[in-house]
């Protein structure tokens, strides 16, 4: 399958990089925009998607700081 | 007595790390692709950018197979110290609690910051009173502070004003439960010369590293 992995700032844990966006929008003159958190994006083609889980807790993410959702692509 | 240093792909602080190791012990250069620790009594990760820094900091350079071997080297106790990109390796390990996130302002920043002693009750302290103040610089951008640490692990924290990076309750340095692995993220290996270190304080955490380590 390809899998579409969403890592996320965890809720609470500080998102300097979300702040700087929101502050930058409305000094383009977007306004109404609140918040913001910037996160990454892993696609990858896997065999066995029930190793996802595991992948995402041991490198992809670090659940410490970080919430994962794993998404389909496409199935196999 | 000999004090090994790790080098990883994309690691920058190693030679000043061996400089200021040679001051106190032999150093021995360690490869993060052999795991191999040639009996050494103590392990420095210096700091740098292993692997990039790709995916998130300290990320990949933990399952080098180095890293295999000083994991266990310091389940078993022995004296491991991560400066800066070796403080956020040891986090990603599992061996230091918590993790480090950009800074506050997303800068990089360079500077020298100073340290106030938290602890005693580790290798690297144990040379220091509690309330001493060490002048080391800093150069990192992900050096803020995050994690669920008991407050007796907490060893370094940054003096009054000198938290550029926004790290939780000014936290600079922390250490397991048992205190043998420390992590910090400013960098004791740019000042163990008053020539070009601006202060030697740095040389105490290697001292007592090395005093520790040959006991």
């Amino acid at each position: 399958m390809r899998a579409r992995v969403l890592i996320r700032p965890k809720a609470g844990i500080l998102d300097p990089q979300g702040v700087a966006v929101e502050r930058a929008l409305p000094a383009l003159g977007f306004g109404g925009v609140g918040n913001v958190h910037v996160g990454r994006l892993v696609e990858l083609d896997v065999e066995d998607e029930s190793q996802l889980d595991d992948m995402c807790r041991k490198l992809l993410a670090n659940p410490l700081i970080e919430d994962y959702e794993i998404q389909t692509v496409t199935a196999s | 007595m000999k004090l090994g240093v790790v080098t990883f792909p994309g690691t920058c602080d190693d030679v000043d790390a061996r400089l200021a190791v040679a001051k106190v012990a032999e150093p021995i250069a360690l490869w993060h692709g052999d795991p191999d620790l040639h009996g050494v009594d103590g392990v420095v990760i210096p700091g740098g950018f292993s692997y990039g820094d790709y995916l998130r900091v300290g990320a990949i350079a933990r399952f080098s197979p180095v890293m295999e071997s000083v994991i266990a080297f310091a389940r078993e106790g022995g004296p491991v110290l991560g400066i800066c990109n070796g403080f956020q390796i040891l986090c990603e390990a599992g061996l230091l609690p918590g993790a480090l996130l950009p800074n506050k302002d997303l800068r990089f920043v360079c500077r020298q910051v100073d340290l106030e002693v938290q602890s005693t009750a580790t290798p690297f302290t144990s040379t220091c009173e509690v309330g001493d103040r060490l002048s080391i610089p800093a150069k990192h951008r992900s050096g803020c502070y995050t994690g669920d640490v008991p407050s007796e692990q907490v060893v370094l924290r940054y003096a009054e004003g000198h938290n550029f990076n926004g790290s939780q309750d000014d936290i600079a340095g922390v250490a397991n439960a048992q205190g043998n692995v420390m992590g910090l993220m400013p960098h004791p290996e740019h000042a163990v010369d008053l020539l070009t270190g601006g202060s030697a304080d740095g040389l105490r955490l290697f001292e007592g590293m090395a005093r520790v380590a040959v006991a």
